[in-house]
């Protein structure tokens, strides 16, 4: 049966193939702004619809519908960003501001493929389909930095991702005990035969995926080609990687979390969480400290936000709870905070945030929400991410390692200090006249309305979790052991 | 008939190692398409290996997607990339070739080790399987990191898929053909887009020495 789940990636996989035959960038546009709605539009009316749908190969259940929202969501915003993007003639230097559209259109629908693939196998191939589709937006610039960043982005995340095949058929083998008929690699089927999995080849599985998948969630030490490409690919391309393909693989990791939970496993799993978790938070934070560029000061704040959704996820218990919010949290902000950086970077022409000084004088306004989304990422209250993170560090407490929990809140002070300590001087005070740039004095309202929306949500979140959301995420982290 | 499927996956795991021996880019290549070859024949020799009959459409269906996509199209844009980027004809290591070598054989013998200790919980169509697809694994692997050129490096993922596609293969008749293809059609694709990277890889810096892409680090 084709349900809604369908057109999900249907819709922007054809509208892809249809902005590849247009050659107009402005009908491209227009393309890419109504697919953009027609898929908000379509992911909202699965929030309407009986979870979980699990009838096929497609299907949307609770997990996949948090993590397909935030898709639409963010894609709509980086869409109405992009417009001025391209119209504005800053891209002498791409060769090819034509390719655009498309290979967003194709990233979007291997995204939404990840969301609602009911089948292991082909949840593998959505994700690596998100990583060739990315991988020429990366490249947007022809510069040699980009193209350095591309091909790492491309080699080191289509390596780690073939890891995640092979354990993909290590849980097959797991399910294939010989007397019962084989489950295949359906998700529902691996989760009702969860308990007569082998349990070595189960673990197996479980590590590959989490090197594989992990690889391109950007978890320490796996999260190499993270900072090059989130640094170097546009701004509104960059705000996708951070705030919806990270989840995207996230989502993959988390599907085999819930077969790990399903077959009384889930203490194996929570500990290599833990493990990654902290990595992610003490590689991050050393190198926030006295990062000289803005983007990549952003990029590490992925990796340590990714490492804060492993450790809450390794806590487990209400933590899981907390860890699905800060997915949430972080993707809305972290998205926001880099179109912000995107008209800091076309205003004053460098990513060196030395040379960014003044930043409230010549754009009052995205400098006060680019305060404003610092404050919020670093976790300070009323914002979102303080919501999700005291949740992650009561539960931590009242556990068996209230010293890990400890260890976590330090961690995500240093983190912090050191992300205030780079973005404050950019926004306040220094002479703007000093610095070089200037191409683009005025903010204008398409690249100023799509994070300003995304931050009014973010502020949103911290005051109040709207029911509907929270119903979600209690059914998500319900699959997940929370 | 089991035979047959033994020998292709030893041809298979020779393939891999006279990948890592030669000097020659194209030679290289060519290997990966043999390797295609092999991929393509497997899933009827496994298939047959239970027993002679009509072969099930699913069997075949793998093969010649296998057949087409590793030993055709992919050989073939990898050849035309080598031309176009008009490349130096050399592989060049990173460590010296007879290291590698060497390297190889110890990462095959530790494939069959592991193999010894990874009990299958079903009979294996083939007592070669499962080793044949972790040396291509830790194969490619070693490609990836062992050399410089950026077209070595596809063919050591490539290699490393191989490996995971022959153990997929294992438990091939559970699957789904469609989510099958679609992971050959990624490899595909996969491969394209880096053929392209090559091209502007060599035009940018006039080589496709991946030594040299260090620009970005802190």
């Amino acid at each position: 049966m084709i349900s809604a789940s369908w057109f999900v990636f249907v819709i922007p996989a054809t509208a892809a193939l249809a902005a590849w035959r247009i050659r107009p960038v402005r009908l491209q546009l227009g393309v890419l702004i109504g697919t953009a709605v027609v898929h908000l539009l379509t992911t909202a009316s699965l929030w309407r619809s009986r979870l979980p749908d699990t009838s096929g190969m497609i299907g949307i259940d609770a997990l996949g519908l948090l993590v397909l929202s935030l898709v639409a969501l963010l894609f709509l915003a980086a869409s109405v960003y992009s417009v001025s993007y391209l119209l504005d003639g800053t891209h002498d230097d791409a060769a090819a501001p034509e390719r655009f559209v498309p290979c967003m259109l194709a990233f979007l629908a291997s995204m939404s493929l990840v969301t609602v693939s009911r089948n292991l196998a082909l949840l593998w191939a959505g994700v690596e389909a998100t990583t060739l589709a990315s991988a020429p937006l990366i490249y947007f610039y022809r510069r040699p930095g980009s193209l350095e960043a591309a091909w790492k982005y491309l080699l080191i995340c289509s390596v780690g991702i073939a890891l995640a095949l092979l354990g993909t058929f290590f849980l097959g083998v797991a399910a294939t005990t010989g007397a019962a008929p084989a489950p295949g690699l359906g998700i529902d089927q691996m989760i009702t035969a969860a308990r007569s999995l082998d349990p070595r080849w189960l673990r197996a599985a479980f590590v590959l995926v989490l090197v594989g998948y992990g690889t391109k969630m950007g978890l320490a030490p796996l999260h190499t080609w993270l900072p090059d490409a989130h640094s170097q690919a546009p701004s509104p391309v960059s705000a996708l990687l951070s705030g919806a393909l990270l989840n995207c693989a996230l989502l993959g990791l988390l599907r085999f979390y819930a077969i790990c939970v399903a077959a009384g496993d889930a203490a194996f799993a929570q500990k290599l969480f833990l493990v990654l978790g902290f990595a992610s938070l003490l590689v991050a934070a050393g190198l926030l400290i006295g990062q000289r560029d803005y983007k990549r000061l952003l990029a590490y704040s992925s990796v340590e936000n990714m490492g804060v959704i492993a450790i809450g996820l390794g806590f487990a218990g209400t933590a899981t709870y907390g860890a699905l919010l800060h997915v949430v949290n972080h993707s809305i902000i972290k998205a926001a905070l880099f179109l912000l950086a995107g008209n800091v970077l076309r205003a004053y022409g460098t990513t060196t945030a030395g040379d960014v000084r003044g930043a409230n004088r010549r754009l009052p306004l995205s400098a006060a929400l680019m305060m404003l989304g610092a404050f919020a990422i670093g976790g300070s209250p009323p914002f979102g991410p303080f919501t999700s993170e005291v949740s992650i560090f009561l539960s931590a407490m009242r556990g068996s390692a209230p010293w890990l929990a400890v260890l976590f809140a330090l961690l995500l002070g240093v983190a912090f200090v050191a992300i205030a300590g780079t973005l404050f001087p950019m926004l306040q005070g220094g002479d703007p006249s000093a610095t070089g740039g200037g191409g683009f004095p005025r903010e204008r309202l398409l690249t100023l309305a799509p994070p300003a929306a995304l931050a009014a949500v973010a502020v949103g979140l911290g005051i109040y979790v709207p029911a509907d959301l929270d119903t979600l995420l209690r059914s998500a982290s319900g699959v997940l052991g929370g | 008939m089991s035979g047959v499927a033994d020998s292709l996956l030893a041809a298979l795991i020779v393939a891999g190692l006279y990948m890592i021996a030669t000097s020659r880019l194209g030679a290289c290549v060519r290997a990966s398409a043999v390797q295609g070859v092999i991929l393509g024949a497997l899933p009827i020799a496994l298939e047959w290996s239970k027993g002679l009959g009509p072969l099930p459409a699913h069997a075949a269906l793998l093969a010649l997607g296998a057949l087409v996509i590793k030993a055709i199209l992919i050989p073939r844009l990898l050849l035309r990339s080598i031309r176009e980027a008009g490349v130096r004809r050399e592989v060049e290591p990173m460590t010296s070739l007879h290291v590698s070598i060497v390297g190889a054989a110890l990462l095959v013998g530790l494939a069959f080790w592991l193999a010894s200790r990874m009990a299958l919980p079903f009979p294996p169509p083939s007592p070669l399987l499962v080793p044949a697809a972790l040396s291509n694994v830790l194969l490619g692997f070693l490609l990836v990191v062992a050399r410089r050129q950026a077209i070595t490096q596809v063919v050591g993922y490539l290699v490393l898929e191989n490996g995971v596609f022959v153990f997929g293969l294992g438990l091939a008749s559970q699957q789904p053909i469609a989510v099958e293809l679609s992971v050959l059609l990624d490899l595909l694709v996969g491969v394209f887009v880096m053929g392209i990277a090559i091209n502007h890889i060599s035009e940018t810096f006039d080589h496709m020495d991946t030594t040299e892409l260090t620009s970005l680090r802190e």
